[in-house]
């Protein structure tokens, strides 16, 4: 499972990206939406893991420009910031069940991977 | 019943409001003020025209009544005195008549001066004797009750006069026989340069009855005084004959005069009165003020009602349409307070959501970093065999890990209040709904020792408004919370109550609400907390956004024993169109 983790939260991503690829899963991070543009050019992913809030571009934005460039990429949406507007644009971009509010479980997050990957 | 309690009664609701400036939005209007304004301005503006157009016809009608009582008096007293003079200068001229047609000769017979006598008494009745004196004053012949033959009256006063003035009346007075008489008496000139005067005397019988005969109105008197003010015929009022009146005598006047005298007694009189010409007598017309203005006393008691009568009717209408009016301000004004209020609360409510949702994301993402760093120590320690084994360190990692856990459970709940701050309709699922309201009174019951006791029976999953559901739970909680002391014990059962509706119900053991108090309880503004600050809006505020999701709302209590609320809601909230959605 090759994972590409988008969140400015540089903090956040690189020990999320540590501990997943202590669990064996291949995961890159990127703390900006160009930089993640720029990463899929190089590298195929299975699945991205995005933040909705971001500067410059938000998540779902950064989701239609991947899904562009790699139409068999799965997303995963997290956010911090459970408002109501958000909530209901993830629902009809990703439905419930790849919709996580930080802070996030890790079994949780991987769970909710494999689940996109299989569907 | 006591004039405070009809007050009470009639009291407008107004009437407190508006000049307290206690409640924190004001009314924008003193209504005590504008009613009192509006009701001084009405009756002043209607009832002066009123009130002055009486006094204007008081006034007329008044002075109408008085000149007409004096015109009526002053012409009595001219037609008297016309049938009075008319009877003196009658007598007179039958003198006269005889003196010019008799020589002294004729006269000097006894005979023949009997004869004229019997004449007179036939045509005049009154004469009782007729007398011949010469111009040395002796009485030559006499017919009458007497023996005058002989008298003299030379240097006598009346002598005197009708040698001067040529004819003389006396006063009355009291003949021989004790009857009031007068005298007349006329004097012939002979054309050699001699006189001789003939005397009559006449009983007054006669002329007292000319006046007896006059109906005089007003409780009135017509009599005849001598210039002396001796009364001369008979008075109902003022004394008897040949004594003083009891008014003072007039002044002279050659015309008829009506003048207001104070009687003995004091009472207010009108006298008329007239000289007679060529005799010693004034008549008198003396009348009763108060009896002649008696019609004008009717009158004038009838204006006073009317008046009195038109001044309340005008001043009821007044102070009706002023309340009706003035409280028609005050619902729309009370209208106004109470959507401010309306407003502000959910102002407030909303601005709770939103500063929640703010904190809430601002702490969640730090809280995501402790997550993971945490998560990755803990990974090494389990993961790596480099860092395994301590157990020590483990433990402490987890517990950081359960801390933020925690946190994020705090964060959630948050985000989750702000976001059905929102008006829209949802599913709903209760037992969810409740737990989250709880989880903002969790803490307070928990340090106040208040058990609360949850009961969901299997319902549906209702399609309603989140956030208004929310906030008719927290209101009530909130509410049963301050009515309970320490320990106390909150009942929440929630169960389908039929087909179409579920029923909240929300018991506490609480402190109760007096009877009088419940049916006001809904109402906005009605509160028994003011003094602790409380608004008296959150029961109505409550209320209303029952009404607004479709339900009903109802409150049964007993005073020390507790209050029960019981919500009834629609599974399927009536859809209100909201405008800025």
């Amino acid at each position: 499972m090759r994972v590409l983790l988008v969140d400015d939260e540089e903090e956040l991503v690189s020990a999320l990206a540590e501990r997943l690829s202590l669990r064996g899963i291949d995961a890159d991070w990127v703390c900006t939406c160009y930089g993640a543009l720029e990463r899929v050019e190089v590298k195929t992913f299975d699945i991205a893991v995005l933040d909705v809030k971001m500067p410059k571009m938000s998540g779902l934005e950064l989701k239609r420009r991947l899904q562009e460039k790699c139409p068999d990429m799965k997303f995963i949406f997290v956010t911090g910031h459970g408002s109501e507007d958000d909530f209901r644009a993830a629902l009809t971009e990703a439905g419930t069940a790849y919709y996580l509010v930080k802070p996030l479980n890790i079994q949780t997050l991987i769970d909710k991977m494999s689940q996109a990957l299989k569907g | 019943m006591s004039i405070m309690s009809i007050f009470k009664r009639l009291k407008p609701d107004f009437w407190d409001h508006g000049d307290t400036g206690t409640e924190r939005f004001k009314h924008l209007f003193n209504f005590r003020r504008i009613w009192k304004l509006t009701v001084a301005l009405t009756a002043g503006v209607a009832l002066s025209p009123v009130i002055s157009m009486a006094i204007f016809d008081y006034n007329v009608t008044h002075d109408a009544t008085e000149s007409e009582i004096v015109l009526r008096t002053s012409r009595l007293v001219s037609n008297s005195r016309r049938t009075v003079s008319f009877f003196l200068s009658g007598r007179k001229a039958a003198l006269d008549f005889i003196v010019h047609h008799h020589t002294f000769k004729d006269l000097k017979d006894p005979a023949t001066l009997t004869e004229l006598l019997e004449a007179l008494q036939k045509a005049f009745t009154g004469f009782t004797d007729l007398g011949l004196i010469d111009a040395s004053g002796r009485q030559r012949t006499y017919v009458g009750p007497f023996k005058l033959v002989g008298k003299d009256y030379s240097g006598q006063e009346w002598f005197e006069e009708v040698l001067a003035r040529g004819v003389y009346i006396s006063d009355v007075f009291l003949g021989y026989r004790q009857l009031p008489h007068l005298v007349i008496a006329v004097k012939h000139s002979l054309p050699d340069g001699s006189f001789y005067v003939l005397r009559a005397a006449l009983d007054t019988q006669q002329f007292n009855h000319l006046l007896s005969e006059l109906k005089v109105s007003g409780g009135g008197d017509a009599f005849i005084v001598n210039r002396q003010g001796t009364i001369q015929t008979p008075t109902r009022w003022h004394g008897k004959v040949l004594e003083k009146m009891s008014l003072p005598v007039p002044g002279y006047s050659p015309e008829t005069r009506v003048l207001q005298y104070q009687g003995v007694g004091g009472e207010p009189l009108v006298v008329g009165y007239a000289y007679i010409a060529e005799s010693p007598f004034i008549l008198m017309i003396v009348k009763h003020w108060d009896e002649l203005m008696k019609p004008w006393y009717k009158t004038r008691k009838e204006l006073f009602a009317f008046l009195a009568a038109s001044i309340t009717v005008v001043l009821l209408v007044i102070l009706g349409v002023a309340t009706y009016l003035v409280n028609k301000i005050h619902d729309a004004d009370e209208k106004r307070v109470t959507t401010l209020h309306h407003m502000e609360y959910s102002e407030r409510m909303a601005s709770i959501g939103r500063l929640a949702a703010g904190v809430a994301h601002e702490i969640n993402n730090p809280l995501a970093i402790i997550n993971e760093k945490a998560g990755l120590i803990h990974d090494l320690f389990i993961l790596k065999e480099e860092y395994a084994g301590d157990q020590k360190l483990i433990g402490l990692v987890e517990s950081v890990q359960s801390s933020v856990e925690r946190c994020g459970a705090v964060t959630r709940r948050l985000l989750s209040f702000a976001r059905h701050m929102d008006v829209d309709s949802r599913p709903v699922k209760f037992k969810e709904l409740i737990e989250e309201v709880l989880g903002f009174l969790g803490k307070e019951a928990e340090y106040r020792g208040i058990k609360v006791n949850v009961e969901v029976r299997e319902i549906p999953t209702i399609e309603s408004d989140r956030g208004k559901l929310q906030q008719i739970l927290l209101n009530l909680v909130n509410n049963a919370f301050a009515a309970m002391a320490d320990g106390g014990h909150l009942d929440i059962k929630v169960h389908q109550r039929s087909a179409e509706s579920i029923s909240v119900k929300v018991t506490d053991n609480g402190c109760g609400i007096p009877e009088r108090d419940l049916e006001r309880i809904f109402e906005p503004f009605f509160s028994t907390k003011k003094t602790k600050g409380g608004s008296g809006l959150g029961l109505s505020i409550t209320y209303g956004l029952v009404r607004e999701l479709g339900g009903d709302m109802r409150v049964e209590s007993a005073v020390g024993k507790g209050t029960s609320f019981t919500v009834t809601l629609p599974l399927e909230a009536k859809q209100r169109k909201r405008l800025d959605t």
